[in-house]
């Protein structure tokens, strides 16, 4: 899966080397087409990368400076440069490889009876073999010694362990494979057999449901209201009135300067625009008010109410729309110029595009759907309408998530938590199921009994669909090789004799047994055809 | 009842009988893994037809490196899994494929082959 070779820049020079002698903060070049050898952060160039081996997600992610590049992912279109952060058995891939191999080494729960079974199925046989021996040469027909030799035969070539004891870990192995195929890590076995009975998914919002960063979602006139979000793709500037373009360049100009995180979305949503920022003349920034700035001969003011308050600037109707605004759970701010009131602009954390969908597939399979936050109610329960989820416990600290979990539990439930990994850990690790969403950091992979590499909740629906694939795959083995045996051996001991004259030859037994052997691995096998 | 099917009647009773202390009753003393400089308990097993030695005795708390040579083409040895440390390996034939785990907890663990038919025994003290 891995790159072979990876070209290196080592004095000044160009080099292909062995994808095994690359050494971290290396600088490495990769054409369009190629594979990224290593796990490194661009420093130069952009691209498209088909990222579809490690996380499952089907369309090429863009990568620009900055980015966070993983190694054996498809480099497409563009050229770029990176820093080797991580190689040799640290990479993302090795990993996973690590991750999936130890869980398809553990076991499934119900693998224990099997084994209990299993531990005294060999000695069982063969005492029953010489039963069934002294049994036919006691009170057989004649000749009594090449009877009872048949029946002895048969009997110990028809029993067949290995049914039994494929039966789960073969599931087991195509299951897990299966999961990684699609972005999702399952841990072990334990973890697969919980997911299948689950009835309640715990959701965090920040960075579960949502995105977990600002984004500008509304810019308001002091006169009009435009909104920007909500008709999805931008429009193009010669149909912004040119009030709202102006408003947006000076305010992104000052946030530019600002190192706040609402500014970001500020600067991100005037840039997505195609809006040119201008230079700052002058910056101060008044803590817990906002900023105050020059830019292109204007005084720009952005801030809360108190900061409006205490320049005296009036603020009319723009009261009313920013209290509205924060009812739909996003953060206003006050946009003043040369000391006039000019409008509002809102940040808020928007939600995931299919997060929706995934709730309402969740909900579909039976299972209670709750969002968990640390926000204040109003902004929870906005972002909860959205995407339909019905139960919201907002306001929860995050020590005191892991004793939310456990209050479903105590109400009878089996419990998912998913999160967006460190800060979630004692939650993810209460839960019966932890699901760690959108990440490959080792913290949160520890963490959690699932993880999502994909930061899409869909993740959580494919994530429980597998596990109950998986089950039921097990179920239908353990019945089958089961049924095979306790119907096998009975015959083979040559129980049908006195009644229909039927004694089995160990020719067929010999291939009833490669045949239980073939059905257990077919039906595994059926399970990797499985999509989502 | 004729002297012979009587012998074999009493034949099969005493084999019955081995089979069970053989598989149940019998307690093997296992092999106590050596103590090497790395700090690891270090043991060879021999994968053919079997694990050998097939009960391994450890100390909790150190470092395992169980070493397996499979001498064998059958396939059925070809992967050997130490479920409730979830390792698992796969063993060419003829190469040393060294596992190694921390035993963290005390109590008697299994190892086997995929379809676990071999078997052996892990003794955590």
């Amino acid at each position: 899966m891995q790159a072979k070779t990876a070209r290196v820049i080592r004095d000044g020079k160009e080099a292909d080397i062995p994808v095994e002698e690359v050494l971290v903060n290396d600088l490495v070049v990769v054409r369009p087409g190629e594979k990224i050898p290593v796990d490194g952060d661009v420093i130069e160039g952009s691209s498209a990368v088909d990222e579809s081996m490690i996380t499952g997600e089907s369309l090429p992610v863009s990568k620009k400076v900055g980015d966070e590049v993983i190694g054996a992912t498809i480099n497409k279109t563009g050229a770029f440069k990176f820093r080797a952060t991580k190689v040799g058995k640290d990479t993302a891939l090795a990993n996973i490889i690590r991750l999936v191999q130890d869980a398809q080494g553990s076991k499934v729960p119900i693998q224990r009876i099997v084994d209990k079974v299993s531990a005294f199925f060999t000695p069982a046989v063969m005492i029953l073999a010489i039963v069934g021996f002294v049994v036919w040469y006691d009170f057989g027909p004649a000749p009594a010694l090449a009877y009872a030799l048949i029946v002895a035969v048969t009997t110990l070539i028809i029993a067949c362990p290995c049914a039994l004891g494929m039966a789960t870990p073969m599931s087991l192995t195509t299951g897990i494979g299966l999961g990684a195929q699609n972005g999702i890590l399952i841990r072990s076995g334990d973890a697969l057999q919980s997911a299948e009975r689950l009835n309640a998914v715990i959701l965090d919002k920040t960075g579960t449901i949502t995105k977990g960063k600002p984004e500008l979602t509304d810019v308001v006139l002091a006169d009009s209201r435009w909104q920007i979000a909500d008709s999805g793709a931008s429009p193009a500037i010669g149909h912004q009135p040119s009030a709202i373009s102006d408003l947006l360049r000076l305010a992104a100009s000052v946030e530019k300067s600002s190192e706040h995180p609402l500014a970001l979305a500020i600067v991100e949503g005037a840039q997505a625009r195609g809006l040119k920022v201008s230079d700052v003349q002058t910056f101060e920034a008044i803590p817990g008010h906002g900023v105050s700035a020059g830019v292109e001969g204007r005084r720009v003011l952005i801030g809360n109410l108190k900061l409006m308050n205490r320049e005296g600037i009036a603020l009319g109707s723009l009261e009313e729309k920013s209290k509205t605004l924060a009812d739909d759970g996003k953060t206003p701010m006050y946009v003043a110029l040369d000391g006039q009131a000019a409008g509002i602009l809102a940040v808020a954390d928007t939600v995931k595009e299919d997060s929706k969908t995934a709730i309402a597939a969740m909900k579909k399979m039976g299972l209670e759907v709750v969002m968990i936050t640390g926000d204040n109610e109003r902004t929870a329960k906005a972002i909860a309408r959205q995407v339909g989820v019905d139960r919201v416990l907002a306001e929860v600290l995050p020590q005191d998530k892991a004793f939310n979990v456990q209050k479903l539990q105590l109400e009878g439930k089996k419990v998912a938590m998913v999160g967006d990994g460190i800060n979630d850990a004692p939650a993810l690790a209460q839960a019966d199921i932890g699901l760690a969403i959108g990440t490959g950091t080792d913290v949160a992979i520890e963490a959690s009994d699932i993880t999502l590499i994909k930061g899409s909740l869909m993740g959580v629906v494919t994530a429980i669909q597998i596990s109950r694939a998986t089950m039921r795959n097990v179920y239908q083995n353990l019945v089958g090789a089961f049924v095979y045996n306790s119907a096998g051996i009975p015959i083979a001991l040559g129980v049908l004799y006195p009644f229909f004259g039927i004694l089995l030859s160990p020719l067929l037994a010999a291939l009833a047994m490669s045949f239980s052997s073939v059905t257990v691995i077919s039906n595994a096998n059926r399970l990797k055809r499985w999509t989502p | 009842m004729t002297p012979d099917k009587l012998l074999v009647t009493l034949f099969g009773l005493v084999t019955i009988a081995s089979i069970v202390w053989f598989f149940w009753l019998v307690k093997k003393p296992g092999v106590k893994a050596a103590l090497t400089t790395g700090g690891y308990q270090e043991t060879m097993v021999l994968v053919k037809g079997g694990y050998t030695p097939d009960v391994i005795v450890v100390e909790r708390g150190k470092p395992v490196r169980l070493n397996f040579v499979r001498a064998e083409s059958a396939s059925c040895s070809e992967m050997v899994l130490i479920p409730d440390f979830k390792k698992s390996a796969q063993l060419p034939e003829g190469e040393t494929v060294p596992v190694e785990f921390l035993p963290d907890k005390p109590g008697e663990f299994e190892f086997q082959c995929q379809m676990g038919m071999l078997r052996g025994k892990l003794i955590v003290e």
